[in-house]
């Protein structure tokens, strides 16, 4: 059997489900067999170099470079993922939803506790800088996602068995533990 | 000012079952109810201060922030949007110097949207200052708010002259007109008043009323359809130390205005129900609930109890007979739909939150005040002395077999003679929309928006509690007006804006499904978000009320019936769109720094 | 006098006493019934509508209906589970319910019901309603983007003279549970306790013992919602 294609970005998320991932220990070993890495932070892959089977997504969208960024996983892979609650639904970064973009902004960089060194008061503003969205939007509002694996972070065993479920056909029997929304 | 709130509930024995009277009466001479009243609640009606703001919070026409001087409630209903709302909201805004939903830098003019008031054969139309103003144009907008300005009394401004019959009464003075158009067995005038109760009922036994009213088959009038007679029945086995029989004068379904009509015509008929229906549940205590939007009948209702009173057709002893204690207390509602519900209309009127109570227990059962409680629409308990007199016989010779007697309508929207018609139960829409005069009909919702809306091809089914059942409400829309956006949207709105919100399904989903419809309505749709608004509707079938129960119709009788609406609006070979938008997304935060952002296209 | 009656849920013989509820008498014959809003010894209010059942192929809310002789109840169907299901996807997202930074979590009856019912994404769109969190009172936080309006605390909580601490305000999807600000300042450490053991959700916590227990050893952590019934 030829090694299924893998892929995974965070977009605003805090790698903590990619932590996640590699708690799956040991069993790592049996990934690699069944798995080739394409585009992701674990082999420093930028860009797609072919189609790939499964995409795993952390974070939600908060600016528009990840809207771009999931767009462009959804062109190039079969079939994707939402992994752990920022992916599904906003996470923590959503908590500044609802608080309007100008407010957020001043917090962040003029009136926060922590712009002490920011002392000319400057909103950084480089052309390059992804401009910030309205709210955090879960992935599945923004593109059409397929699976969905809940928890911060999923629990390695839950992407273990639901991985291993997806890349051989297998039936998932999971047990109440392991899906978890914290 | 504090003495004057003390007195208040004085009044009422520090009863907080009153509360809506007091509340009433304080904003009467107040202009709102303010921290310090508030405070003195809590003291003396032993609820927390919250426990007050929560009722006050409820009802649309309390308020605990300062209002205008004057306050300008302007409908918002279809008909009313379809005869030109947004022109005079505009010239109220202008000449008020206010924005629709508050109040003038000068404090002088309160300017608010409120659910239909019943007058929807007149819109447009507005309640200034508890004063009733229909047909408005721009150019009466500017004479009225120039006459406010002036410090006229807001009695003066009634340049129009009554509406006809009783509303010239000095009891009611009002602008409205009644528009009867039809008359049939209720609304002909072959009625001597209180006839029945000082002739028929001292040798009548209460059981051989009730038998009368249930050979005749009358059902409830207001919508549900239970069979009064029934009602009335387990009314009187129920046991308890009252018993209570409600007129449910509440009407709130927008489109329906004929309660209005019948209370300001035949008031003596409704009464003389309640007395008939007192007389058979065994009943002492009878309240009629009015909406607060037909204020302006308070007095003259009044009027008629104290006549009643004083010819002892209401009191102890009522006609001499012996045990017969009844008399009839009218309760002002503060604007809620809800309140229409029966167990709601009870909470209103033990000074609550106007809640749907669960069942069981039924009202019948334990009602107001856990008394065994009756509650009958105004055009029902109107029929009952006109049973009583001519026979159940007469009356099941009316309308068709399971839908016996006559129903007044309300039409209204794109028709030349809106007003009320009494027809038979069984008659089509066809011959409605004929005698109504609407011509070029697109649609017409029957039953309001808790009811169907439907178009030419159902034109020839029959108003009947097996075909189409209705509490009377038709508005008619003409080939040019846009369904979607202008009728569907504003139902949804309306039920959003009159949910209790105790319950979740009712609370949360009309807001899912409003904006699952706006997407489509942008554009953005695709076949799958119609079935989503059909599938997701389903679940407002498990709410607590008819209010919960009926939220999604007008979405879902849209899709029914006029279905190619929505596939005009989808997105042709598209099957999946979540509806982002970058660009709207980026708006915020591109004019908050002043750039745009750059787009790699990965 | 025989003091009790038989009905059936889902085929299955009930006995009960007299006077119960439907939800009552199931949970007595080890019937699980999902419930939300319900809480002993206080009125029943069918408000979250998580126990609907289907008697004579007509919703009912099993926590607001007597248990009658000779009911035929259907329950854990694959219709009614899933109107269940939505209604906690539906609970979901109309608040702003943040599991991650939520001192219940694993103590939550909502999220221990999404574990149960399986929900791994609400099917309905999120809203993020714009919420307030009152800290006004030295004892509990009342946390708007919480709070599921079930009413138990409104129910449950009050003053020796039986003025409630918390109270509804506005109403429809506007509705909010509120602190009365008066009773809130003067609210006793037991009183705090009560209010927020009896919320379902994370709305009502008391000040300084928020996350008093790890992960792991929380009430839903490894027993599903219900088990013990």
């Amino acid at each position: 059997m030829s090694k299924k294609i893998i892929a995974t970005a965070s977009l605003a998320g805090c790698f903590g489900c990619h932590m996640s991932i590699l708690d799956i220990d040991e069993r790592i070993l049996d990934l690699v067999e069944l798995v080739e890495f394409n585009k992701s932070p674990v082999d420093d892959i930028k860009k797609f170099t072919k189609r790939v089977d499964v995409g795993i997504i952390e974070g939600g969208c908060c600016n528009s470079e990840n809207v771009e960024n999931l767009k462009y996983f959804r062109e190039n892979c079969d079939v994707l993922i939402s992994l752990g609650e920022c992916a599904i639904m906003g996470g923590l970064p959503a908590l500044r939803n609802g608080i309007p973009i100008k407010e957020c902004l001043a917090e962040a960089y003029l009136d926060g506790p922590t712009v002490g060194l920011n002392t000319e008061k400057i909103i950084p503003n480089d052309p390059e800088l992804p401009m910030i969205l309205d709210k955090v939007y879960p992935c599945h509002e923004v593109v059409k996602i397929d699976y969905y694996l809940p928890g911060c972070p999923p629990r390695a065993d839950l992407i273990w068995d639901a991985l291993v479920a997806l890349l051989t056909g297998s039936e998932m029997d999971l047990p109440y533990e392991v899906i978890k929304f914290d | 000012m504090k003495e004057k709130i003390l007195e208040i509930i004085s009044n009422y024995n520090k009863d907080k079952t009153r509360l809506m009277d007091i509340l009433h009466d304080i904003q009467s001479i107040a202009g709102y109810v303010d921290a310090e009243s508030i405070e003195l609640l809590h003291k003396e009606l032993g609820i927390s201060a919250s426990q007050v703001r929560e009722v006050i919070s409820f009802y649309h026409f309390y308020s605990s922030e300062p209002l205008g001087k004057v306050n300008i409630y302007l409908n918002d209903s279809v008909t009313a949007i379809m005869h030109g709302r947004e022109a005079i909201l505009e010239t109220f805004e202008k000449e008020c110097n206010v924005k629709e939903g508050s109040v003038s830098e000068d404090g002088q003019f309160g300017l608010f949207h409120t659910s239909c008031i019943g007058m929807n054969d007149q819109e447009p139309a507005a309640i200034i200052n508890g004063k009733m103003f229909t047909r408005l144009t721009p150019y009466r907008v500017k004479e009225i708010v120039k006459d406010l300005k002036s410090g006229k009394d807001i009695k003066e401004l009634i340049y129009e002259g009554d509406g006809g019959g009783r509303n010239a009464l000095p009891g009611i003075h009002s602008m409205v007109c009644n528009n009867i158009r039809r008359r049939s067995a209720l609304l002909t005038h072959d009625y001597t008043p209180f006839d029945v109760t000082k002739k028929v009922l001292a040798n009548t036994s209460p059981e051989a009323i009730i038998d009368v009213v249930e050979a005749s088959n009358i059902r409830g009038r207001g919508g549900a359809g239970f069979p009064t007679g029934m009602k009335w029945k387990f009314g009187r086995k129920a046991v308890g130390d009252h018993h209570v029989i409600i007129c449910n004068a509440d009407e709130g379904e927008p489109g329906t205005f004929k309660d209005r009509v019948i209370l300001t015509e035949f008031p003596e008929l409704v009464f003389e129900g309640m007395v008939i229906a007192g007389y058979a549940v065994g009943a002492d205590i009878g309240l009629l609930y009015l909406r607060y939007e037909y204020k302006y009948l308070l007095n003259y209702l009044n009027g008629i109890l104290a006549d009643m009173r004083s010819k002892k057709l209401l009191g102890n002893g009522i006609n001499k007979i012996e045990g017969f204690n009844f008399d009839i207390r009218i309760q002002l509602g503060a604007g809620a739909y809800i309140c229409g519900e029966e167990s709601a209309l009870i909470e209103s009127l033990e000074g609550k939150r106007g809640e749907p109570r669960d069942k069981p227990p039924f009202p019948v059962e334990r009602g107001y005040l856990n008394y065994p409680t009756v509650v009958n629409n105004v055009e029902t308990l109107a029929l009952i002395p006109k049973i009583i007199t001519k026979g159940s016989d007469w009356f099941l010779g009316l309308g068709n077999k399971a839908s016996a007697g006559t129903k007044i309508l309300s039409i209204s929207g794109d028709c030349n003679y809106p007003g009320i018609y009494e027809v038979e139960w069984g008659t089509t829409i066809k011959d409605i929309l004929d005698m109504s005069g609407s011509l070029d009909v697109q649609a017409i919702q029957v039953a309001g928006p808790s009811g169907a809306l439907i178009g030419e091809k159902d034109f020839g089914r029959q108003i009947s509690y097996t075909d189409l059942p209705t509490g009377g409400s038709m508005i008619v829309f003409g080939k040019e007006r846009d369904i979607l956006n202008d009728v569907v949207m504003n139902f949804l709105n309306f039920f959003i804006e009159e949910s209790c919100g105790s319950c979740s399904t009712c609370r949360n989903m009309t807001s899912v499904l409003k904006e699952r419809f706006t997407k489509i309505l942008n554009g953005r749709g695709v076949k799958s978000d119609i079935d989503d608004l059909l599938n997701w509707s389903e679940l407002l079938k498990v709410s607590r009320c008819g209010l919960g129960q009926t939220a999604a119709n007008p979405i879902t009788s849209s899709i029914t019936n006029f279905r190619h609406l929505y596939e005009n609006l989808i997105q042709k070979d598209v099957v999946f769109d979540t509806g982002f938008d970058l660009e709207e997304s980026v708006k915020a935060s591109c004019a908050a720094v002043g750039r745009q952002p750059i787009l790699h296209n990965m | 006098m025989n003091n009790t009656i038989k009905f059936k849920i889902d085929g299955k013989e009930i006995v009960a006493e007299k006077g119960k509820t439907v939800v009552e008498a199931a949970h007595d014959n080890g019937v699980y019934i999902p419930t939300l809003c319900n809480f002993p010894g206080v009125p029943p209010k069918g408000g979250c509508r998580m126990c609907t059942i289907k008697i004579n192929g007509r919703f009912m809310t099993s926590c607001t209906t007597p248990a009658a002789a000779g009911m035929e109840i259907e329950s854990n169907t694959p219709e009614i589970n899933e109107l269940r299901k939505s209604i906690i996807e539906l609970l979901f997202v109309s608040g702003n319910h943040f599991c991650p930074a939520c001192e219940k979590s694993g103590n939550c009856e909502l999220q221990a019901l999404a574990y149960r019912y399986q929900m791994m994404v609400p099917k309905f769109p999120y809203s993020f309603p714009v919420k307030e969190v009152d800290a006004s009172s030295p004892k509990i936080i009342k946390d708007q983007n919480r709070c599921v309006l079930c009413q138990r605390c409104m129910k449950t909580i009050k003053t020796e003279d039986g003025e409630r601490y918390f109270a509804f305000e506005n109403r429809g999807n506007n509705l909010e549970v509120i602190l009365d600000p008066e009773l809130g300042k003067k609210m006793s450490d037991e009183i705090a306790k009560l209010a927020m053991d009896n919320c379902p959700v994370g709305s009502i916590i008391q000040k300084e013992v928020g996350f008093i227990e790890p992960i792991g050893t929380r009430k839903y952590d490894k027993v599903a919602i219900g088990t013990d019934v």
